[in-house]
C-alpha cells in the first residue's frame, strides 16, 4: 500500500515533467526559475534544520561506548569504539562517516534448533556504502557542468571512474554501483517482511526518486542523447546567473531536472537529513571522559530532594537504638 | 490478582518472526496476562507528589486520565524537544533501515514487531510528525503521521515498559539512535498523566525516604551487614567490621540494596566486606545514601536527580575523600553519564587516589568515584591481594556484561581481570553475545517484576541461550555478573531456561579466592557449597 502510493507519487511527477517539456512557459519555469528556487529551499531548509537541532543542548553525555574504557594505564583502552579525548571522536566520526563502522557490525539472527543464531550480514553494509560513495561520485562529476574551464581534479575523478572504458560512451563505475546499490536497498525494502512492515511512503519515495533520477541520468547518457553543449550552457547560465532556454536537451532531461528539483525541495523535510543530522548524534560525538570532565547541563534546575536533616529527623529514635551516630541529639 | 502461569520454554520458544496482516497502526495492542506490570500504586504517587495518583490498572477499560491529558503530554513532548538535541535528532533522522530491528532481545524473544526498536520509536515518532512537522501536519499518514489518541497512549505504555533501555540498538544504528532515550521520554510523558509502574514507583518512594529502594530504615541495614559478618566469620573465622555512617572515614562506599538485602547479592556484598577489611581500607556504608541504584533512570530526568542527590550530600556530610562503587548496572549507568552533570561539582572531595597501591584514578578525576572493579584490579595488579583461585575450582564462570557498565562506560576488562585472577576455569560466552554485543538480563529498567515474568522469559532468552552453549560446551554452572538487578533476574532466568547455572557476582568469587590474614582453612565457599577436593578429605 505504502509502495503504491510512492510509486503513484513518482509516475505523477513523471508526467508533469513531461507536460513541462512541451511547454514553452512551463520549461521555461523549470530550467530558469526552479533552479534557484529548489536550490534556495535545499540550503535554506538545510541550515534552518541543522541550526534547529544545534540549537537544542545536550543536557547529558550520553555516548554509546561499544570498546573498552579509557581507566588504568596497564588496561588497553579502544579510543575509536570508546573515545576519551576529541582527537579519538574525530576517528569514531570519521570511521562512521566515511566507512559506516556501526552498520558494518549488523548481524541477523534466525532461531535455529530451538536457539537464536547470529550470522554475519554485512550486505546492507556493503551495498549502503557502495550507494553512498557513488551518489557522492556522481555529484562531484557533475560539477563539470557548472565550472569552466573544467578543473583537473574533476577530469581526472571521470577519468578514474571510467576506467575499464567499457562502451562509448565509457560507462561510469560509479553509475554500476548506485544502481546496484539503490537497487539492493528497494528489494530489501519490499521483499523483507519486517522491512515492509516498518515502511513508510517516504521510504520508497526516496529510493524511487533517487532511483528515477539515476535512470534519466544513464538513459541520456547511453540511450537518448542529450546534447552536453547545451546542457553545460544551460548549467552555465544558472551559475551566471544568466539562464538561458536550452535546446535540443531532450524531454528525458526534462524527468530528469524535475525529479532533481523534487529531491532538492523535499530534502530538508525528510529523512535524507540524517546527511546532516549524523554530525550531531550525542551517542557517537561525544567523548566518554564522563568521569574525567564535567559536564553542564545549561538547564540544569533544582529539584524536590531529601535532605539527610529530614532523613534524621525521621529516623533519629531508631538510629540512636541502633548505636548509630546522629548529628543532632 | 492471581498469577500468570508462564509458559513451558519449549513453547515459549516457537518465535514467529512474521509480522502481523494488519499494518501496526491498525494492529490493537492487547494487554495479555504475563506481559504487562501492574500500575505505579497511588501511595507512591502522592509521596513523591507525582501526578494523578489513582487506583487503575493496565488492562482496564477507563484509565482515569485528566480531562485534558492530550494537551498535557503534546506540551511535555513539545519541552523535551526543546531540551534534550538527542531526542529532537532521534525523532528526525532515523532512515527506518532496521539494522536495529532483531538486536533487541525482546524482538527476538517474542517475534512482535513493535518489539524492533525502530517501531517503538515510531509509535512515538508519529505523533511527533503529527503536532511537530509540517509534512506530518499536511499529509498526515502518508508523512506517517497519526493523532494522539486513548489507544496510542495505552500502546506507549505497554510498548515503553517493554524496554529495558539496554542501548544495545544504539551500538548498531548508522546514526546511534538510542532507544533507551526514547523510551525515557515516553516514560516521562506517560508519568506526566499519572501512567507508571509499581515495581518502579514503590522503590523510588522508598528510595526518596528511606535511601534505598527497598525501604529498609536505618536499623535494618545494620542489622543486615552484621548479619553478615557474622556469616564471614563462621566460614573464615575472620571478624570484619561494619562502619556505617562513620564521620572521617577516607572512603564512601554505595552500593544497590540488592546487594545486601538478598541472595545471591549478599554474597556479592561479603565480597566487599571480606576484600575492604583484608587490605585495612578506612571506609563507611551510609543509611542515608544506602543505594547507590537510581530507579528514577527508569522515570525521568528529574528523578534521577531527585534521588541521586544524597550520593553527594552524604559524601560531604561524612567528609570522605572520595567514593566507591558497588557492583551495579543502572547504578553506573548514573552515577558515570549523570551524578557530576546533575548533582556535582564534587569539589568538596579529591581526586580519587587508591590509599593501599597509591594509584590515582585518572579516570575519576572530576567525578571522584570509582568503580570498584577498577579498584580491585589495580588491587590485583598492584600485588595487594593474596588469591588463590583454586578454590574456585568446583565453579566453571561465564561472565555476563551488564548493559550499563557495557555501553554506557566501557568497563569490559577490568571484571575479567579479577575473575581470570580468582578462578581457574573462564569461558566467554559467543562473541555477538558479550561486551558491547552483550545481551539483556530481560527484567531491567524496572521489568524485574513477577506478573510480567513471561516478558521476562522472552526478553532473557537470548541471554539464557548464550549461557546454555557454554554450559553444554564447557560445563558452565556459574554465570558471574556485576548488577544487582542481574544477580536477582538472571536467577529466574537460568531456572527457567538452564536449570542447574547460578548465578553471582564478581567480587563474591574474588572472596571465595581471597586468602585472608588469620583465616581458619576454608573448606566451603561463600554459600557453604564444599570446595573441590575438601569435601572428600573430611570423609577419609
Amino acid at each position: 500500500m505504502n509502495l503504491i502510493a510512492a510509486l503513484i507519487a513518482v509516475l505523477i511527477l513523471t508526467l508533469s515533467a513531461l507536460g513541462i517539456a512541451f511547454s514553452a512557459t512551463l520549461s521555461f519555469l523549470l530550467t530558469a526559475i526552479l533552479p534557484y528556487a529548489a536550490f534556495t529551499v535545499f540550503i535554506g531548509g538545510f541550515i534552518y534544520r541543522i541550526v534547529k537541532w544545534a540549537k537544542a543542548p545536550v543536557p547529558f553525555r550520553i555516548t554509546t561506548t561499544c570498546g573498552q574504557q579509557t581507566s588504568l594505564p596497564w588496561i588497553k583502552n579502544n579510543p575509536l569504539e570508546s573515545p576519551s579525548n576529541v582527537w579519538s571522536v574525530m576517528g569514531r566520526m570519521a570511521l562512521e562517516l566515511f566507512l559506516f563502522r556501526s552498520l558494518f557490525r549488523n548481524t541477523d539472527v534466525a532461531i535455529v534448533g530451538q536457539r537464536p543464531v547470529y550470522g554475519s550480514a554485512k550486505w546492507l553494509w556493503f551495498f549502503g556504502l557502495l550507494f553512498h560513495w557513488s551518489l557522492l561520485i556522481i555529484v562531484l562529476r557533475h560539477l563539470r557542468f557548472f565550472i569552466e574551464p573544467i578543473t583537473p581534479w574533476i577530469k581526472s575523478l571521470s577519468t578514474i571512474d571510467g576506467f575499464f572504458e567499457i562502451g562509448v560512451p565509457t560507462l561510469y563505475l560509479s553509475d554500476v554501483a548506485i544502481v546496484a546499490g539503490l537497487t539492493f536497498l528497494f528489494l530489501r525494502r519490499m521483499t523483507v517482511p519486517r522491512l515492509r512492515y516498518i515502511s513508510l511512503v517516504t521510504d520508497y519515495f526516496a529510493l524511487l526518486l533517487l532511483l528515477g533520477i539515476v535512470t534519466t541520468g544513464l538513459l541520456m547518457r547511453h540511450f537518448f542523447p542529450a546534447d552536453l553543449l547545451h546542457v553545460k550552457n544551460l548549467a552555465l547560465g544558472w551559475v551566471t546567473f544568466a539562464p538561458a532556454a536550452p535546446k535540443g536537451v531532450g524531454t528525458v532531461f526534462y524527468i530528469h531536472l524535475s525529479f532533481v528539483f523534487t529531491l532538492l525541495v523535499w530534502f530538508p523535510s525528510s529523512k535524507l537529513m540524517h546527511m546532516g543530522g549524523i554530525f550531531l548524534s550525542p551517542t557517537r560525538n561525544l567523548a566518554n571522559d564522563n568521569r574525567m570532565k564535567r559536564h553542564l547541563n545549561p538547564w540544569n534546575a533544582p529539584v524536590k530532594v531529601h535532605t539527610y536533616e529530614e532523613y534524621e529527623e525521621e529516623f533519629r529514635d531508631k538510629m540512636k537504638l541502633a548505636g548509630l551516630p546522629v548529628e543532632k541529639e | 490478582m492471581a498469577a500468570v502461569k508462564t509458559p513451558k520454554p519449549d513453547e515459549l520458544i516457537a518465535i514467529r518472526y512474521a509480522p502481523p496482516e494488519t499494518p501496526w497502526m491498525e494492529t490493537p495492542t492487547v494487554f495479555r496476562p504475563g506481559t504487562w506490570s501492574y500500575s505505579g500504586g497511588a501511595k507512591s504517587l502522592t509521596a513523591l507528589g507525582l501526578p494523578n495518583p489513582r487506583a487503575w490498572q493496565p488492562p482496564d477499560e477507563d484509565w482515569k486520565l485528566p480531562a485534558n491529558w492530550q494537551s498535557i503530554i503534546l506540551e511535555g513532548l513539545r519541552e523535551r524537544l526543546e531540551k534534550y538535541r538527542s531526542f529532537r535528532l532521534f525523532m528526525d533522522i532515523c532512515v527506518r533501515c532496521g539494522a536495529c530491528a532483531d538486536k533487541c532481545h525482546f524482538y527476538i524473544g517474542s517475534g512482535d514487531p513493535k518489539n524492533m526498536p525502530v517501531l517503538r520509536a515510531e509509535l512515538l515518532r508519529s505523533v511527533y510528525r503529527r503536532y511537530f512537522t509540517e509534512s506530518g501536519k499536511r499529509f498526515g499518514k502518508l508523512a506517517g503521521a497519526r493523532d494522539l489518541t486513548i489507544d496510542v497512549l495505552k500502546e506507549w505504555f505497554y510498548y515503553f515498559y517493554q524496554c529495558t533501555e539496554c542501548r544495545r540498538c544504539s551500538v548498531f544504528c548508522p546514526y546511534g539512535i538510542d532507544q533507551a532515550e526514547i523510551t525515557t521520554m515516553g516514560r516521562e510523558l506517560l508519568s506526566l498523566v499519572g501512567c507508571n509502574i509499581n515495581w518502579v514507583m514503590e522503590p523510588v518512594a522508598n528510595c526518596f525516604r528511606t535511601g534505598n529502594h527497598l525501604g529498609i530504615q536505618p536499623g535494618g541495614v545494620k542489622d543486615m551487614l552484621e548479619f553478615m559478618a557474622d556469616d564471614i566469620e563462621d566460614k573464615t573465622g575472620v571478624h570484619v567490621e561494619v562502619p556505617l555512617n562513620k564521620k572521617g572515614a577516607e572512603i564512601l562506599f554505595v552500593t544497590p540494596s540488592g546487594d545486601y538485602f538478598a541472595d545471591p547479592g549478599t554474597y556479592t556484598c561479603m565480597g566487599y566486606m571480606m576484600l575492604f577489611h583484608e587490605i585495612g581500607l578506612n571506609y563507611t556504608f551510609s543509611t542515608y545514601a544506602s543505594d547507590g541504584g537510581n530507579f528514577g533512570l527508569f522515570t525521568s530526568h528529574e528523578m534521577i536527580k531527585r534521588l541521586n542527590a544524597k550520593i553527594y550530600a552524604e559524601a560531604k556530610r561524612l567528609g570522605v575523600k572520595w567514593i566507591l562503587g558497588g557492583e551495579c548496572g543502572h547504578m553506573w549507568r548514573v552515577l558515570h553519564q549523570y551524578m557530576d552533570t546533575m548533582n556535582g561539582p564534587a569539589d568538596f572531595l579529591q581526586e580519587p587516589v587508591s590509599p593501599i597501591t597509591g594509584t590515582r584514578f585518572e579516570n575519576a578525576r572530576a567525578t571522584r568515584i570509582v568503580h570498584i572493579a577498577e579498584f580491585t584490579s589495580d588491587l590485583i595488579r598492584s600485588g595487594k591481594l593474596k588469591l588463590d583461585p583454586s578454590r574456585n575450582d568446583h565453579l566453571r564462570v561465564t561472565y555476563h556484561d551488564s548493559c550499563n557498565p557495557a555501553r554506557a562506560m566501557g568497563l569490559f576488562e577490568e571484571p575479567r581481570y579479577i575473575i581470570r585472577h580468582a578462578c581457574n576455569h573462564f569461558h566467554e560466552m559467543a562473541e555477538d553475545t558479550i561486551r558491547e554485543k552483550t545481551l539483556c538480563c530481560g527484567g531491567g529498567a524496572g521489568l524485574g517484576n513477577d506478573e510480567n515474568m513471561e516478558m521476562r522469559m522472552r526478553g532473557g532468552m537470548p541471554r539464557a541461550m548464550a549461557v546454555k552453549q557454554v554450559k553444554e560446551k564447557h560445563g558452565v554452572n556459574r554465570l558471574a555478573c556485576m548488577c544487582a538487578i542481574d544477580r536477582a533476574t538472571l536467577t529466574s532466568l537460568m531456572d527457567y531456561w538452564v536449570p542447574g547455572v547460578t548465578v553471582m557476582g564478581v567480587h563474591e568469587l574474588l572472596a571465595n579466592a581471597l586468602i585472608m590474614k588469620g583465616e581458619k582453612e576454608r573448606t566451603t565457599d561463600l554459600r557453604g557449597e564444599p570446595l573441590e577436593g575438601k569435601a572428600a578429605d573430611e570423609a577419609l
